[in-house]
Protein backbone atom coordinates (compact mmCIF):
# COMPACT_ATOMS: atom_id res chain seq x y z
CA UNK A 1 0.00 0.00 0.00
CA UNK A 2 1.70 3.60 -1.05
CA UNK A 3 3.02 5.09 1.61
CA UNK A 4 2.79 9.01 1.44
CA UNK A 5 6.37 10.68 1.02
CA UNK A 6 7.91 10.66 4.73
CA UNK A 7 8.39 13.96 6.03
CA UNK A 8 11.67 15.93 7.17
CA UNK A 9 12.00 16.41 10.25
CA UNK A 10 11.19 19.74 10.83
CA UNK A 11 10.18 21.98 13.97
CA UNK A 12 7.89 21.26 16.75
CA UNK A 13 4.44 22.28 16.57
CA UNK A 14 3.06 20.88 19.29
CA UNK A 15 4.50 19.90 22.82
CA UNK A 16 2.75 18.66 25.61
CA UNK A 17 4.24 17.38 28.55
CA UNK A 18 3.83 16.19 32.02
CA UNK A 19 -0.17 16.42 31.30
CA UNK A 20 -2.47 14.98 33.65
CA UNK A 21 -6.16 15.91 33.83
CA UNK A 22 -8.79 14.73 36.14
CA UNK A 23 -13.01 14.65 35.80
CA UNK A 24 -13.19 15.36 39.20
CA UNK A 25 -12.02 12.14 40.71
CA UNK A 26 -11.34 10.07 37.73
CA UNK A 27 -8.10 10.16 36.20
CA UNK A 28 -8.62 10.65 32.63
CA UNK A 29 -5.28 11.67 31.41
CA UNK A 30 -1.92 10.30 33.19
CA UNK A 31 1.27 11.93 32.25
CA UNK A 32 0.93 12.82 28.90
CA UNK A 33 4.41 13.31 26.88
CA UNK A 34 4.28 13.71 23.23
CA UNK A 35 5.73 16.14 20.46
CA UNK A 36 4.09 16.77 16.83
CA UNK A 37 6.48 17.67 14.17
CA UNK A 38 5.46 19.83 11.42
CA UNK A 39 3.81 18.07 8.73
CA UNK A 40 3.52 15.18 10.74
CA UNK A 41 0.48 12.90 10.58
CA UNK A 42 -0.47 11.24 13.79
CA UNK A 43 -3.30 8.93 14.52
CA UNK A 44 -4.43 8.33 18.16
CA UNK A 45 -5.94 4.55 18.46
CA UNK A 46 -7.54 2.89 21.52
CA UNK A 47 -10.57 1.46 23.17
CA UNK A 48 -13.18 3.77 24.19
CA UNK A 49 -12.74 6.01 27.07
CA UNK A 50 -9.07 5.63 26.98
CA UNK A 51 -8.82 9.51 27.09
CA UNK A 52 -7.90 9.90 23.24
CA UNK A 53 -10.24 12.29 22.37
CA UNK A 54 -9.98 14.48 25.72
CA UNK A 55 -6.20 14.75 24.63
CA UNK A 56 -6.43 16.62 21.69
CA UNK A 57 -9.32 18.97 23.29
CA UNK A 58 -6.73 19.97 25.91
CA UNK A 59 -4.82 21.07 22.20
CA UNK A 60 -7.36 23.97 21.45
CA UNK A 61 -8.56 24.43 25.56
CA UNK A 62 -11.94 22.64 24.93
CA UNK A 63 -10.93 21.23 27.91
CA UNK A 64 -8.88 22.54 30.95
CA UNK A 65 -5.97 20.36 32.50
CA UNK A 66 -4.77 20.23 36.36
CA UNK A 67 -1.41 19.78 35.91
CA UNK A 68 1.27 19.93 32.62
CA UNK A 69 1.98 21.61 29.99
CA UNK A 70 1.00 22.49 26.71
CA UNK A 71 2.95 24.85 23.97
CA UNK A 72 1.05 25.18 20.42
CA UNK A 73 2.69 27.03 17.83
CA UNK A 74 5.52 28.16 20.50
CA UNK A 75 2.85 29.81 22.49
CA UNK A 76 2.40 28.48 26.06
CA UNK A 77 -1.62 27.66 26.08
CA UNK A 78 -2.96 29.55 30.11
CA UNK A 79 -6.01 30.17 30.91
CA UNK A 80 -5.66 33.60 29.70
CA UNK A 81 -8.35 34.27 27.17
CA UNK A 82 -6.52 35.92 24.45
CA UNK A 83 -3.43 33.35 24.28
CA UNK A 84 -6.50 30.30 24.04
CA UNK A 85 -7.98 32.52 21.02
CA UNK A 86 -4.76 33.08 19.61
CA UNK A 87 -3.69 29.51 19.68
CA UNK A 88 -7.53 28.61 18.34
CA UNK A 89 -6.46 30.69 15.43
CA UNK A 90 -3.80 27.96 14.75
CA UNK A 91 -5.62 25.02 15.35
CA UNK A 92 -8.36 23.50 13.60
CA UNK A 93 -11.02 21.20 14.82
CA UNK A 94 -13.32 18.78 13.21
CA UNK A 95 -15.98 17.19 15.03
CA UNK A 96 -17.27 13.68 15.09
CA UNK A 97 -21.05 14.83 15.21
CA UNK A 98 -19.87 17.93 12.46
CA UNK A 99 -21.43 20.62 14.21
CA UNK A 100 -22.12 22.92 11.54
CA UNK A 101 -24.26 26.08 12.52
CA UNK A 102 -27.43 25.03 11.55
CA UNK A 103 -28.53 28.39 11.13
CA UNK A 104 -26.61 29.69 8.30
CA UNK A 105 -25.38 28.38 4.90
CA UNK A 106 -22.62 26.03 4.02
CA UNK A 107 -21.20 29.39 2.78
CA UNK A 108 -21.80 31.46 5.62
CA UNK A 109 -20.27 28.68 8.07
CA UNK A 110 -17.31 28.91 6.53
CA UNK A 111 -16.34 32.47 6.33
CA UNK A 112 -18.15 33.42 10.05
CA UNK A 113 -15.20 32.39 11.28
CA UNK A 114 -12.45 34.47 9.17
CA UNK A 115 -14.78 37.03 8.86
CA UNK A 116 -15.24 37.53 12.88
CA UNK A 117 -12.14 35.65 14.28
CA UNK A 118 -9.69 36.75 11.43
CA UNK A 119 -11.40 40.17 10.42
CA UNK A 120 -10.89 39.19 6.71
CA UNK A 121 -13.06 41.34 4.42
CA UNK A 122 -16.41 39.74 3.45
CA UNK A 123 -15.52 39.40 -0.65
CA UNK A 124 -11.80 38.19 0.60
CA UNK A 125 -13.75 35.75 2.77
CA UNK A 126 -16.30 34.60 0.57
CA UNK A 127 -13.44 33.81 -2.05
CA UNK A 128 -11.46 31.95 0.44
CA UNK A 129 -14.49 29.91 1.60
CA UNK A 130 -15.42 28.66 -1.97
CA UNK A 131 -11.55 27.80 -2.77
CA UNK A 132 -11.83 25.47 0.43
CA UNK A 133 -15.35 24.47 -0.41
CA UNK A 134 -14.00 23.22 -4.31
CA UNK A 135 -11.22 21.89 -2.72
CA UNK A 136 -13.62 19.06 -0.41
CA UNK A 137 -15.79 18.58 -4.04
CA UNK A 138 -18.91 20.13 -2.74
CA UNK A 139 -19.44 24.04 -4.41
CA UNK A 140 -22.63 23.44 -5.59
CA UNK A 141 -23.85 23.41 -2.03
CA UNK A 142 -22.76 26.66 -0.59
CA UNK A 143 -26.82 28.53 -0.47
CA UNK A 144 -27.93 25.73 1.14
CA UNK A 145 -28.06 24.90 4.79
CA UNK A 146 -26.26 21.85 6.76
CA UNK A 147 -29.47 20.00 7.38
CA UNK A 148 -30.31 19.69 3.73
CA UNK A 149 -26.76 17.87 3.08
CA UNK A 150 -26.10 14.25 3.63
CA UNK A 151 -23.65 13.44 6.85
CA UNK A 152 -20.85 12.55 4.26
CA UNK A 153 -21.32 16.42 2.58
CA UNK A 154 -21.53 17.51 6.42
CA UNK A 155 -18.21 16.86 7.50
CA UNK A 156 -16.43 17.26 4.38
CA UNK A 157 -17.89 21.17 4.82
CA UNK A 158 -16.51 20.83 8.12
CA UNK A 159 -13.93 19.94 6.78
CA UNK A 160 -13.31 23.37 5.00
CA UNK A 161 -15.07 25.52 7.16
CA UNK A 162 -11.55 23.95 9.68
CA UNK A 163 -9.42 25.03 6.97
CA UNK A 164 -10.82 28.34 5.79
CA UNK A 165 -8.87 29.94 9.10
CA UNK A 166 -5.81 27.92 7.57
CA UNK A 167 -4.53 26.18 10.76
CA UNK A 168 -1.36 24.91 11.21
CA UNK A 169 -2.75 21.88 12.68
CA UNK A 170 -6.02 19.88 12.00
CA UNK A 171 -7.38 18.20 14.72
CA UNK A 172 -9.77 14.98 13.76
CA UNK A 173 -11.97 14.05 16.75
CA UNK A 174 -12.88 10.89 15.30
CA UNK A 175 -14.62 12.29 12.00
CA UNK A 176 -16.08 9.46 10.41
CA UNK A 177 -17.94 7.36 13.34
CA UNK A 178 -21.12 9.17 12.89
CA UNK A 179 -21.40 8.37 9.03
CA UNK A 180 -22.68 6.09 7.45
CA UNK A 181 -20.32 3.25 5.77
CA UNK A 182 -20.49 4.43 2.40
CA UNK A 183 -19.75 8.78 2.95
CA UNK A 184 -16.89 7.17 5.46
CA UNK A 185 -14.49 7.22 2.13
CA UNK A 186 -15.79 10.41 0.98
CA UNK A 187 -14.06 12.69 3.88
CA UNK A 188 -11.61 9.95 4.48
CA UNK A 189 -10.28 10.71 0.50
CA UNK A 190 -10.34 14.12 1.73
CA UNK A 191 -7.99 13.82 4.68
CA UNK A 192 -5.87 11.72 2.92
CA UNK A 193 -5.44 15.06 0.58
CA UNK A 194 -4.61 17.09 2.91
CA UNK A 195 -2.08 14.82 4.82
CA UNK A 196 0.01 14.44 0.74
CA UNK A 197 -0.32 18.38 1.44
CA UNK A 198 2.10 18.31 3.69
CA UNK A 199 -0.85 19.44 6.92
CA UNK A 200 0.29 18.73 10.04
CA UNK A 201 -2.83 16.23 11.37
CA UNK A 202 -3.70 14.63 14.67
CA UNK A 203 -6.68 12.45 13.77
CA UNK A 204 -8.45 10.27 16.85
CA UNK A 205 -9.96 7.21 14.50
CA UNK A 206 -11.07 3.56 14.40
CA UNK A 207 -9.83 3.63 10.34
CA UNK A 208 -6.99 2.11 10.39
CA UNK A 209 -6.43 1.48 6.85
CA UNK A 210 -6.82 5.18 6.95
CA UNK A 211 -3.80 4.81 9.23
CA UNK A 212 -1.79 2.60 7.31
CA UNK A 213 -1.90 4.78 4.63
CA UNK A 214 -1.31 8.18 5.85
CA UNK A 215 -0.16 8.14 9.05
CA UNK A 216 3.59 8.77 10.27
CA UNK A 217 3.03 7.33 13.83
CA UNK A 218 0.14 5.92 15.54
CA UNK A 219 -0.06 6.46 19.12
CA UNK A 220 -2.03 3.88 21.05
CA UNK A 221 -4.09 4.88 24.20
CA UNK A 222 -5.62 3.09 27.02
CA UNK A 223 -6.62 3.99 30.21
CA UNK A 224 -5.56 7.72 30.18
CA UNK A 225 -1.93 6.81 29.17
CA UNK A 226 0.25 6.45 26.23
CA UNK A 227 0.78 2.81 25.46
CA UNK A 228 2.89 2.67 22.93
CA UNK A 229 3.69 4.65 20.10
CA UNK A 230 5.36 3.67 16.35
CA UNK A 231 5.23 3.96 12.99
CA UNK A 232 2.15 1.73 11.03
CA UNK A 233 4.40 -0.51 9.48
CA UNK A 234 5.98 -1.92 12.89
CA UNK A 235 2.89 -1.27 14.81
CA UNK A 236 0.86 -3.18 13.45
CA UNK A 237 3.27 -6.31 12.61
CA UNK A 238 4.91 -6.33 15.82
CA UNK A 239 3.27 -4.28 19.05
CA UNK A 240 5.28 -4.76 21.54
CA UNK A 241 2.87 -3.85 24.74
CA UNK A 242 -0.11 -6.43 25.76
CA UNK A 243 -2.55 -4.12 25.87
CA UNK A 244 -1.94 -3.36 22.27
CA UNK A 245 -1.29 -6.67 20.69
CA UNK A 246 -5.23 -6.77 22.44
CA UNK A 247 -6.71 -4.16 21.23
CA UNK A 248 -5.53 -4.94 17.70
CA UNK A 249 -6.57 -8.47 18.04
CA UNK A 250 -9.91 -6.99 18.72
CA UNK A 251 -10.06 -4.55 15.97
CA UNK A 252 -7.97 -6.51 12.82
CA UNK B 1 -60.05 48.81 20.30
CA UNK B 2 -56.94 50.43 20.25
CA UNK B 3 -56.96 49.70 24.51
CA UNK B 4 -56.97 45.87 23.47
CA UNK B 5 -53.94 46.66 21.05
CA UNK B 6 -51.99 49.23 22.84
CA UNK B 7 -52.34 47.23 26.35
CA UNK B 8 -51.39 43.77 24.90
CA UNK B 9 -48.52 45.20 22.66
CA UNK B 10 -47.11 47.29 25.17
CA UNK B 11 -47.18 44.83 27.70
CA UNK B 12 -45.94 41.75 25.20
CA UNK B 13 -43.12 44.11 24.12
CA UNK B 14 -41.69 45.59 27.98
CA UNK B 15 -42.76 42.20 28.92
CA UNK B 16 -40.82 40.71 26.24
CA UNK B 17 -37.47 43.32 27.59
CA UNK B 18 -38.26 41.75 31.37
CA UNK B 19 -38.40 37.81 30.30
CA UNK B 20 -35.15 37.87 28.65
CA UNK B 21 -32.84 38.20 31.78
CA UNK B 22 -35.21 36.52 33.67
CA UNK B 23 -35.05 33.57 31.39
CA UNK B 24 -31.31 33.86 31.28
CA UNK B 25 -31.17 33.70 35.22
CA UNK B 26 -32.97 30.81 34.87
CA UNK B 27 -30.60 29.07 32.77
CA UNK B 28 -27.90 28.82 35.67
CA UNK B 29 -29.63 26.83 37.55
CA UNK B 30 -28.70 26.36 41.72
CA UNK B 31 -27.90 30.09 41.67
CA UNK B 32 -29.59 32.51 43.86
CA UNK B 33 -31.31 34.53 41.02
CA UNK B 34 -32.37 31.22 39.49
CA UNK B 35 -33.76 30.91 42.22
CA UNK B 36 -35.60 33.78 42.70
CA UNK B 37 -37.10 33.80 39.07
CA UNK B 38 -38.18 30.25 39.86
CA UNK B 39 -40.39 31.59 42.81
CA UNK B 40 -41.30 34.25 40.57
CA UNK B 41 -42.42 32.26 37.80
CA UNK B 42 -44.00 29.85 39.99
CA UNK B 43 -46.22 32.15 41.76
CA UNK B 44 -47.05 34.37 38.65
CA UNK B 45 -48.23 30.94 36.34
CA UNK B 46 -49.74 29.64 39.65
CA UNK B 47 -52.59 32.33 40.55
CA UNK B 48 -55.19 33.40 37.69
CA UNK B 49 -54.94 36.42 36.01
CA UNK B 50 -57.58 37.81 37.32
CA UNK B 51 -56.93 37.80 41.08
CA UNK B 52 -53.72 39.24 39.86
CA UNK B 53 -55.24 42.27 38.55
CA UNK B 54 -57.83 42.30 41.94
CA UNK B 55 -54.43 42.03 43.73
CA UNK B 56 -52.81 45.32 42.26
CA UNK B 57 -56.27 47.45 41.58
CA UNK B 58 -57.62 47.16 44.50
CA UNK B 59 -54.92 46.54 46.50
CA UNK B 60 -53.37 49.73 45.27
CA UNK B 61 -56.65 51.27 46.36
CA UNK B 62 -56.24 50.28 49.83
CA UNK B 63 -52.62 51.72 50.03
CA UNK B 64 -53.20 54.66 48.15
CA UNK B 65 -51.92 57.04 50.71
CA UNK B 66 -48.08 55.54 50.60
CA UNK B 67 -48.14 55.18 47.32
CA UNK B 68 -49.28 58.96 47.32
CA UNK B 69 -46.41 59.51 49.61
CA UNK B 70 -43.75 57.60 47.11
CA UNK B 71 -45.45 59.63 44.35
CA UNK B 72 -46.39 56.43 42.28
CA UNK B 73 -50.45 57.24 42.89
CA UNK B 74 -50.72 58.47 39.23
CA UNK B 75 -49.26 55.27 38.20
CA UNK B 76 -51.72 52.91 40.32
CA UNK B 77 -54.99 55.17 39.88
CA UNK B 78 -55.53 54.26 36.79
CA UNK B 79 -57.29 51.04 35.86
CA UNK B 80 -55.40 51.12 32.62
CA UNK B 81 -51.79 50.73 33.66
CA UNK B 82 -52.96 48.59 36.94
CA UNK B 83 -54.43 46.64 33.97
CA UNK B 84 -51.12 47.18 31.48
CA UNK B 85 -49.06 46.07 34.87
CA UNK B 86 -50.64 43.18 35.39
CA UNK B 87 -50.99 41.36 32.00
CA UNK B 88 -46.68 42.74 32.06
CA UNK B 89 -45.88 40.73 35.37
CA UNK B 90 -48.18 37.57 33.73
CA UNK B 91 -46.36 37.60 30.29
CA UNK B 92 -43.18 37.89 32.01
CA UNK B 93 -43.28 34.58 33.59
CA UNK B 94 -44.44 32.87 30.38
CA UNK B 95 -41.88 34.90 28.31
CA UNK B 96 -39.30 34.12 30.83
CA UNK B 97 -39.78 30.09 30.24
CA UNK B 98 -39.90 30.22 26.62
CA UNK B 99 -36.31 32.49 27.05
CA UNK B 100 -35.38 29.41 28.86
CA UNK B 101 -36.41 27.08 26.50
CA UNK B 102 -34.95 28.09 23.84
CA UNK B 103 -31.38 29.26 24.92
CA UNK B 104 -31.59 25.81 26.77
CA UNK B 105 -32.00 24.10 23.52
CA UNK B 106 -28.71 25.30 22.11
CA UNK B 107 -26.20 22.15 22.14
CA UNK B 108 -22.81 23.03 23.80
CA UNK B 109 -21.30 21.32 20.76
CA UNK B 110 -22.38 24.53 18.80
CA UNK B 111 -20.10 26.61 21.00
CA UNK B 112 -17.00 24.44 20.70
CA UNK B 113 -17.94 24.13 17.12
CA UNK B 114 -17.45 28.39 17.51
CA UNK B 115 -14.44 28.35 19.63
CA UNK B 116 -12.56 26.03 17.07
CA UNK B 117 -13.33 29.02 14.60
CA UNK B 118 -11.74 31.34 17.50
CA UNK B 119 -14.79 32.98 17.91
CA UNK B 120 -14.47 34.89 20.94
CA UNK B 121 -17.24 34.58 24.18
CA UNK B 122 -19.69 37.33 22.57
CA UNK B 123 -19.12 36.68 18.95
CA UNK B 124 -20.57 33.02 19.92
CA UNK B 125 -23.31 34.49 22.02
CA UNK B 126 -23.85 37.00 19.00
CA UNK B 127 -24.12 34.80 16.16
CA UNK B 128 -24.58 31.39 17.03
CA UNK B 129 -26.83 31.57 21.15
CA UNK B 130 -29.02 34.74 19.61
CA UNK B 131 -29.93 33.44 16.44
CA UNK B 132 -30.99 30.59 16.90
CA UNK B 133 -32.96 31.14 20.40
CA UNK B 134 -34.62 33.63 18.68
CA UNK B 135 -35.54 32.02 15.68
CA UNK B 136 -36.69 28.63 18.32
CA UNK B 137 -38.71 31.04 20.50
CA UNK B 138 -40.50 32.36 17.67
CA UNK B 139 -43.69 29.93 17.24
CA UNK B 140 -43.78 30.55 21.03
CA UNK B 141 -43.73 33.80 21.44
CA UNK B 142 -46.75 34.25 18.53
CA UNK B 143 -48.85 31.74 20.91
CA UNK B 144 -48.18 33.67 23.84
CA UNK B 145 -49.27 36.93 22.23
CA UNK B 146 -52.59 35.30 21.25
CA UNK B 147 -53.07 34.27 25.24
CA UNK B 148 -51.79 37.49 25.92
CA UNK B 149 -54.65 38.54 23.78
CA UNK B 150 -57.10 36.60 24.96
CA UNK B 151 -56.56 37.35 28.89
CA UNK B 152 -56.34 41.23 27.99
CA UNK B 153 -60.21 40.81 27.83
CA UNK B 154 -60.26 40.26 31.66
CA UNK B 155 -58.72 43.87 32.48
CA UNK B 156 -62.74 44.77 31.08
CA UNK B 157 -63.48 44.22 34.92
CA UNK B 158 -61.72 46.95 35.99
CA UNK B 159 -63.30 49.10 33.66
CA UNK B 160 -61.19 49.57 31.15
CA UNK B 161 -63.15 50.17 28.00
CA UNK B 162 -61.08 47.61 25.96
CA UNK B 163 -62.80 45.60 23.13
CA UNK B 164 -64.47 43.30 26.20
CA UNK B 165 -65.35 46.37 28.09
CA UNK B 166 -66.97 48.68 25.63
CA UNK B 167 -68.59 44.99 25.11
CA UNK B 168 -70.30 44.88 28.12
CA UNK B 169 -71.19 48.47 28.59
CA UNK B 170 -72.62 48.06 25.30
CA UNK B 171 -74.65 45.19 26.50
CA UNK B 172 -75.77 46.75 30.09
CA UNK B 173 -77.06 49.32 28.23
CA UNK B 174 -78.83 47.33 24.93
CA UNK B 175 -78.66 43.82 25.83
CA UNK B 176 -78.43 43.01 22.42
CA UNK B 177 -76.17 39.68 22.57
CA UNK B 178 -74.90 40.56 19.16
CA UNK B 179 -72.07 43.09 20.74
CA UNK B 180 -70.37 40.01 22.24
CA UNK B 181 -70.32 38.50 18.53
CA UNK B 182 -68.71 41.87 16.94
CA UNK B 183 -66.38 41.78 19.89
CA UNK B 184 -65.11 38.24 19.43
CA UNK B 185 -64.89 39.33 15.68
CA UNK B 186 -62.69 41.86 16.88
CA UNK B 187 -60.37 39.70 18.82
CA UNK B 188 -60.25 37.49 15.53
CA UNK B 189 -59.28 40.52 13.20
CA UNK B 190 -56.63 41.13 15.51
CA UNK B 191 -55.48 37.43 15.76
CA UNK B 192 -55.36 37.62 12.19
CA UNK B 193 -52.98 40.23 11.44
CA UNK B 194 -50.90 39.13 14.27
CA UNK B 195 -50.82 35.54 12.60
CA UNK B 196 -49.81 36.91 9.34
CA UNK B 197 -46.76 39.10 10.83
CA UNK B 198 -45.53 36.15 12.07
CA UNK B 199 -45.96 33.95 9.30
CA UNK B 200 -43.59 36.31 7.59
CA UNK B 201 -40.82 35.74 10.10
CA UNK B 202 -41.10 32.51 10.56
CA UNK B 203 -40.43 32.59 6.45
CA UNK B 204 -36.66 33.73 7.30
CA UNK B 205 -36.46 29.84 9.75
CA UNK B 206 -36.99 27.64 7.05
CA UNK B 207 -33.63 26.34 8.67
CA UNK B 208 -35.18 25.31 11.55
CA UNK B 209 -37.66 22.39 9.89
CA UNK B 210 -34.82 20.49 9.03
CA UNK B 211 -32.68 21.05 12.12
Amino acid sequence: MEHCNQKVPNKIIISISALNKWFGDLHVLKDINIDVEKSERIVIAGPSGSGKSTLIRCINALEKFRSGKIVVNDIELTDDRKVVEQIRRGVGMVFQSFNLFPHLTILENCTLGPIQGMSLPKDKAVDNAMHFLEKVNIPEQANKYPGQLSGGQQQRVAIARSLCMNPDVMLFDEPTSALDPEMVKEVLDIMVDLAKEGMTMICVTHEMGFAKEVADRIVFMDQGQIVEQNNPNEFFTNPQNERTKLFLHQIL
Amino acid sequence: MLNTISLTTLSFIIGFFIAIPFGLARCRTGTLMSKITYGYVYIVRGTPLLVQIFLLYYGAGQFHKELRQVGLWWFFREAYYCGLLALTLNTVAYQAEIVRGAVEAIPKSLEEAGASVSLSRFQIYRFIHIPIATARMLPALGNEFVLLLKASALVSVIAVTDVMGQARYLFSETLDLSVFYIAAINYLIIVLIAEAILRKLEKRNIWLATY
